[in-house]
């Protein structure tokens, strides 16, 4: 009689400490989970960004103390005309790196057929994305020089003059992008090969019955299927042009005089080559650069979050 | 009797000797070095193993760093974990490190009479706020490396003054080749030129103070120099789309014949020899006089070597800087079997090579106005990157002038 209330006031203390782990276990999980990450993310992304903020505020050669300087870097930014050329080729590169985009699709929509030795023919289109970004470099730099290149050549056969893309300052920044283009078609174009696979057969032929052929059946029936692929092409790709870092220093090292410098390659200069060390300025570009890309990684954000509240 | 005196005086000699270095030098020696390019790499290891060799009881750690890479490593492991003795260039390009504290003053080493006579003529070069930071250990002249047989066909003589310059290279035009190769996509080539243009048109001395920040980029003077590198321009004397060349892809249009000189530094010699010029096709000159009233000067950039302030073992360091500037070590480094340039120690030999032989008797006989580093090391590293795009720009579009010496003037009033 006596033993009964005392087990269950026995029983309910540990069950009470019991019962919080077990009532929260659900939402402790997942964060137990996640620490690790959650971690590594906080100490090599988040405090990295506080950091180049924070630095950006600062004079420093990387030898000597940090000198507070306020907004001087960004004041200097603003009139510095070195930067100004990077902006805009950041632009540039930009708007026209999209053309990977459609050049992929249409590449995609021709190899999608059964043909003997097909597999060998999107093997080869695909190359140019697994070879290195210096080797597409130096393929370019020698097809562009002046005196020995290929194209020369064959504008030659054509009557049209020399032409010195990499060393005239309107047309070099074009150059680099047409050789970023070739590997970024290549990636475009196998998530759209894989994205065909995924195309429904039954939708097709019901299309076709209903006299749907040609442009109308691609734009109506094929592309709506692809966009899950083509948001992916568009995301790899806008990164990809802010990026642009390798090509630049590959082919033309930023000249001739600066003119195709970006802003990823200007602070590195600034910030890290062997004539700069100037922490604080090239933490100022890489901010804007920064401030660049979160617009659209909050627009990439923003249109997964919708798409997923639509039941995707 | 009398030989076994000898014998025991000279082991007690020696023994004495052996224990005296013991003394001296024991641990370990951390050597880290730029020297990445097989024959100063194999230089470097000799010196080295050499130095190991003459003291048991020290351990040298040669650690040997990509050329490039160092660069920007230096930084790092000068101020983290600095070794005992590192490589670097002499003049303001050691001046971030001498101003940050992280070389040793070794003042102490050039008040020794072994070194200051045998290396006065680098003394100033090493020296930043009356100090001495660095001991030199190869240098090498730039100048006019020319293709002699087209000189010959042309009937064209080694040119002294501005004039004959001139003419020479309208004759190389008009035979349907270049005057002048260069590669400018790196930039620092076409600071070669403007060195050279400067000090002849206004003096060591005026190039000097620009470079230290004291003369306006926008002065006339500097204008002149401009106006004399723009004749040369606007003749058509360097190879079109320069700006896309390294100084390396430069070299095929003189092997070639199709540009009959180059103005570099003695390393591209030895490219132009295993591309296949020889004696009698490759010469060189000093360039020549433009302005007559300044004393010639030369471009002679000079590699060394330094003691971080954090060294551990600066006993031992001091020991190996000595050694690497005595004279028989650098006439070994400096012959044609390693590094093929010259050496600092007054006392050493030049390597019996044509170019070498010229060159020494350039700087030691017919440079009265002195020797200067190079652009990118007589001007602090951001007024140089700035001034030397200037100089690629002005020598593609010439007509840039004004715009690209604004730019310059307010770098410099930034900068210094």
């Amino acid at each position: 009689m006596n033993l009964a209330p005392e087990t269950r006031s026995s029983a309910s203390a540990s069950g009470s400490r019991d019962s919080w782990l077990r009532r929260n276990r659900q939402t402790l999980a997942p964060w137990l989970f996640l620490a690790p990450g959650v971690i590594f993310f906080l100490f090599y992304v988040i405090f990295p960004i506080v950091q180049s903020f924070n630095l950006s505020f600062y004079r420093w050669d990387g030898l000597g103390d940090p000198q507070f300087v306020g907004m001087e870097n960004y004041r200097e930014l603003m009139d510095d005309r070195a930067f100004e050329v990077s902006l805009w080729n950041n632009l540039k590169w930009l708007l026209l790196y999209l053309l990977a985009i459609p050049a992929g699709l249409f590449i995609a929509l021709f190899l999608n057929q059964t043909v003997t030795g097909i597999r060998l023919y999107k093997s080869l289109f695909f190359f140019p994305f697994v070879i290195s970004q210096v080797v597409v470099g130096l393929v370019f730099s020698w097809f562009y020089d002046p005196t020995f290149g290929l194209l020369n050549q064959v504008l030659g056969w054509v009557g049209l003059g020399p032409l010195n893309v990499l060393g005239d300052p309107t047309l070099v920044t074009y150059g680099i992008i047409a050789a970023g283009l070739w590997p970024q078609t290549a990636y475009c174009m196998i998530l759209y090969l894989t994205g065909l696979n995924a195309v429904d057969p039954e939708q097709v032929e019901a299309a076709r019955l209903d006299g749907a052929k040609g442009a109308k059946m691609l734009w109506y029936v094929i592309i709506p299927q692809l966009r899950p692929a083509t948001f992916v092409a568009f995301v790899v790709t806008i990164i990809g042009a802010l990026r642009s870092f390798d090509l630049i220093s590959i082919m033309t090292n930023g000249g001739p005089f600066g003119s195709s410098r970006v802003l990823s390659f200007y602070m590195f200069e600034k910030a890290l080559s062997e004539y700069g060390f100037r922490m604080g300025y090239g933490a100022a570009i890489a901010v804007v650069l920064f401030l660049i890309m979160l617009c659209f990684i909050a627009y990439f954000l923003w249109s997964m979050y919708q798409d997923d509240k639509g039941g995707r | 009797m009398k030989t076994l005196k000898g014998t025991v005086a000279g082991l007690a000699l020696s023994l004495g000797l052996a224990t005296a270095a013991q003394a001296e030098l024991s641990g370990t020696l951390k050597i880290f070095s730029d020297m990445s390019n097989p024959a100063p790499r194999a230089v470097m290891e000799g010196m080295a193993a050499e130095f190991d060799a003459m003291h048991p009881n020290l351990t040298v750690e040669l650690t040997v760093i990509d050329r490039e890479a160092y660069k920007t490593q230096i930084r790092n492991f000068l101020s983290a974990n600095p070794p005992d003795v590192a490589n670097w260039y002499a003049a303001n390009r050691m001046r971030p490190y001498v101003s940050a504290g992280l070389f040793e003053d070794i003042s102490d080493l050039w008040a020794e009479p072994e070194i200051a006579d045998a290396l006065a003529s680098t003394k100033g070069a090493m020296t930043l706020d009356g100090k001495q930071w660095g001991v030199p250990y190869t240098y090498y002249q730039w100048g006019v490396y020319y293709r002699e047989d087209i000189y010959n066909e042309l009937g064209l003589e080694e040119p002294e003054d501005w004039e004959i310059f001139k003419a020479n290279c309208q004759k190389i035009l008009d035979s349907g080749r270049k005057c002048f190769t260069i590669g400018t996509k790196f930039l620092w080539t076409a600071g070669g030129w403007f060195d050279y243009l400067n000090m002849r048109t206004n003096g060591y001395d005026f190039h000097m103070a620009l470079t230290n920040g004291e003369v306006a980029w926008t002065d006339d003077r500097v204008k002149q120099t401009f106006a004399n590198w723009r004749e040369l321009i606007d003749m058509g004397a360097f190879i079109d789309n320069h700006q896309s060349y390294s100084w390396q892809e430069a070299l095929p249009f003189m092997v070639k014949g199709e540009a009959a000189a180059y103005l570099m530094g003695n390393f591209a010699v030895a490219p132009l020899r295993e591309a296949g010029l020889g004696t009698d096709q490759l010469d060189f000159y000093q360039f020549p006089t433009i302005n007559p009233d300044v004393e010639l000067a030369e471009d002679a950039p000079t590699d060394t070597f330094h003691i971080p302030s954090g060294a551990q073992n600066k006993e031992a360091a001091r020991e190996f800087l000595r050694f690497v500037v005595s004279a028989d070590n650098q006439t070994k480094i400096n012959g044609g079997a390693a590094l093929g340039q010259l050496p600092v120690n007054s006392k050493s030999s030049v390597d019996d090579d044509e170019m070498l032989n010229q060159g020494f008797e350039m700087l030691s006989a017919n440079s009265p106005g002195g020797i200067a580093q190079f652009f990118d090391r007589d001007a602090p590293a951001e007024m140089a990157s700035v001034a030397m795009e200037g100089f690629q720009e002005f020598m593609v579009f010439p007509d840039n002038l004004d715009d690209i010496l604004n730019r310059l003037e307010k770098t410099r009033e930034r900068v210094y």
